[in-house]
């Protein structure tokens, strides 16, 4: 089974191709956001560079959501035309889960955070659990947008020593090293930010757990409404 | 040859067939006006999410109507600005990654070239030169088309677009989004003489629009009238309103008439199918012994079948874009 993974959901544009057991490459930028210019000629690169046909593709997939909403849109937008035209079934992997998977079999609680603004956090709580002689990731709470210190609260809450990645580390650092009572570690440069062959390693459980779209009915995982219809609402007393 | 087009520069997601630059295949237009008109006006995030939902199915069904392939396709034009930078995104992305996967050429399409090349689908013996008056709610441009692809802007607006007005006097008189077709539709049962608007004048520039001048006049008057306990006549309101922002279209494009000389006046832009407009730019150029053309409304809109029509006159110019092409929301007229 071969899969082209992408990421635009942060600051990282990231692009692989993974083939059964083998990552076959993978082209991660993390210097400025502008994925619009940068995302395809990745892929053109990538797709180049390994030699890779279209036609060898099994899927396409995709870090979902969460995430930058502009970063999700020119994601999605990219792996659509690239599905369209190729005929390929999209998978969409959640972004916060995919994160996990960069610090694969770490002990205790793994809690990738962005930063979504204004305190906020699109945050989850997993673990890596050990079973017959097999790593896997088990999620606690689910990917969700939560304030950084309800977030805080929880992991008190379940008192186990915690590592956080992803670009909410930066802002969040302060807070959390105030505020958390349990044991906490950053995972280093290298492993913190998203990376495409980390979506394309869970994107073979999801194809194998049938979790499938395609070019027509993929949606980014946005986790928020528009402020607008949140205004809306508000008004409404909805 | 076959172009695809493809634009989301604003709330409407459009695809479409063209084959030559003039013979329209198909027309695909997915408009977000039910939603965006819960808001009083385009809500740009809503309408970037609503692109990204909509955007396989408008391509895939403007191939199906054209009863062609991706295959028989030569070429993809896409919006690449002036626009919604967010809405732009989700076009140009998804035009790149189509295109580059199944290997077609790409051409990056100025939008306000794109409402031009409207009239080249409508009709299929037009040709440069001529003038246009291009009106829609985010543009106001008076230009000489000097040939396919190459303009001399006269006059532009120095604030607000001509149907950005019709929007704020709409949602100020209660008639809400999208204002154009709203005032226009109220406007007939109204006294156009009944109240007197002003007409801005951009000193040293008489080609150039402004209509806040106007749009504040109007929300005066209401003001005015309120605190004097009158009731207000929305329909007279709208008419005299009209009548100001058809005045001062129609007198720069006589102005433009006398000065340069033309065979033919084109209008294009959502504006254009205002029914008051249309008639009184025919009547002028009628004075004056200019053919009058314009699209029919449906081409009047944002469409994609205009961008293929731009598209491929682009294309026989030489024009390729890259796999790095970009939105550009404040892209000028005759930049590349």
């Amino acid at each position: 089974m071969k899969i082209l993974a992408i990421d635009a959901s942060g600051l990282v544009a990231s692009v692989s191709i993974l083939e059964d057991d083998k990552m076959v490459g993978e082209y991660t930028l993390n210097h400025t956001r502008n994925h619009s210019v940068t995302l395809l000629p990745l892929v053109d690169a990538l797709i180049q560079a390994t030699d890779s046909k279209p036609e060898d593709f099994d899927y396409i997939a995709l870090a979902g959501g969460p995430g930058s909403f502009t970063g999700l849109r020119i994601g999605a937008a990219t792996a659509k035309g690239l599905a369209f035209s190729w005929k390929k079934p999209i998978i969409s992997v959640p972004t916060i889960d995919a994160l996990c998977y960069n610090v694969f079999g770490v002990e205790g609680i793994v809690c990738p955070i962005l930063d979504a603004r204004r305190n906020q956090t699109y945050t989850g709580i997993y673990r890596f659990e050990e079973k017959d002689g097999e790593s896997t990731l088990l999620t606690i709470d689910e990917q969700k947008a939560c304030d950084i210190n309800s977030l805080i609260e929880r992991l008190n809450e379940l008192g186990e020593k915690v590592t956080f990645l992803g670009d909410g580390v930066p802002v969040f650092k302060d807070t959390i090293d105030e505020k958390l009572k349990v044991e906490h570690r950053y995972a280093p440069a290298h492993q913190s930010r998203q990376r495409a062959s980390s979506v394309g390693m869970l994107a073979f459980r999801y194809a194998k757990e049938g979790k499938i779209e395609d070019t027509f009915t993929h949606r980014p995982i946005y986790l928020r409404e528009t402020q607008a219809e949140r205004e809306r609402k508000m008004r409404e007393g909805k | 040859m076959l172009i695809l087009g493809i634009e989301s520069s604003c709330d409407e997601t459009a695809a479409a067939v063209v084959e030559d630059g003039r013979v329209l295949k198909s027309n695909v237009i997915s408009t977000q006006i039910p939603i965006h008109t819960l808001y009083g006006g385009v809500v740009p995030e809503i309408a970037s999410r609503k692109h990204v939902e909509r955007i396989s199915q408008v391509v895939d069904k403007a191939l199906s109507d054209a009863s062609v392939t991706l295959d028989d396709i030569d070429c993809v034009g896409v919006t690449y600005g002036p626009g919604l930078v967010g809405p732009l995104l989700v076009g140009t992305s998804f035009a790149k990654s189509m295109a580059y996967a199944a290997k077609k050429p790409l051409v990056g399409v100025h939008h306000i070239e794109g409402h031009i090349s409207a009239n080249y689908l409508e009709h299929p013996d037009l040709k440069p030169p001529f003038l246009c008056l291009i009106v829609s709610g985010g543009h106001t441009h008076l230009v000489r088309v000097k040939d396919y692809g190459e303009y001399d802007i006269l006059g532009r607006t120095v604030d607000d677009a001509a149907g950005e007005a019709f929007d704020k006097v709409a949602r100020a008189i209660g008639l809400g989004y999208p204002g154009g077709p709203k005032v226009e539709k109220i406007s007939y049962e109204g006294d156009c003489d009944a109240i007197e608007f002003p007409q801005a004048k951009v000193s040293d520039h008489p080609y150039d629009f402004s209509f806040s001048g106007l749009k504040s006049a109007v929300l005066n008057y209401l003001n005015a009238e309120k605190m004097k306990g009158n009731e207000i006549n929305r329909a007279d309101v709208a008419a005299s309103f009209q009548k100001s922002v058809v005045e001062s279209l129609v007198k720069r494009a006589e102005m433009a008439i006398e000065e340069f000389g033309t065979d033919t006046f084109a209008i294009a832009g959502g504006v254009s199918s205002n029914g008051v407009f249309r008639a009184a730019m025919e009547e002028m150029c009628a004075k004056h012994n200019v053919r009058f053309v314009a699209p029919s409304p449906i081409l009047c809109t944002d469409n994609g079948a205009m961008i293929a029509s731009a598209a491929y006159y682009d294309y026989q110019k030489g024009y390729r874009s890259g796999l790095d092409l970009n939105a550009i929301p404040n892209l000028k007229l005759g930049e590349r």
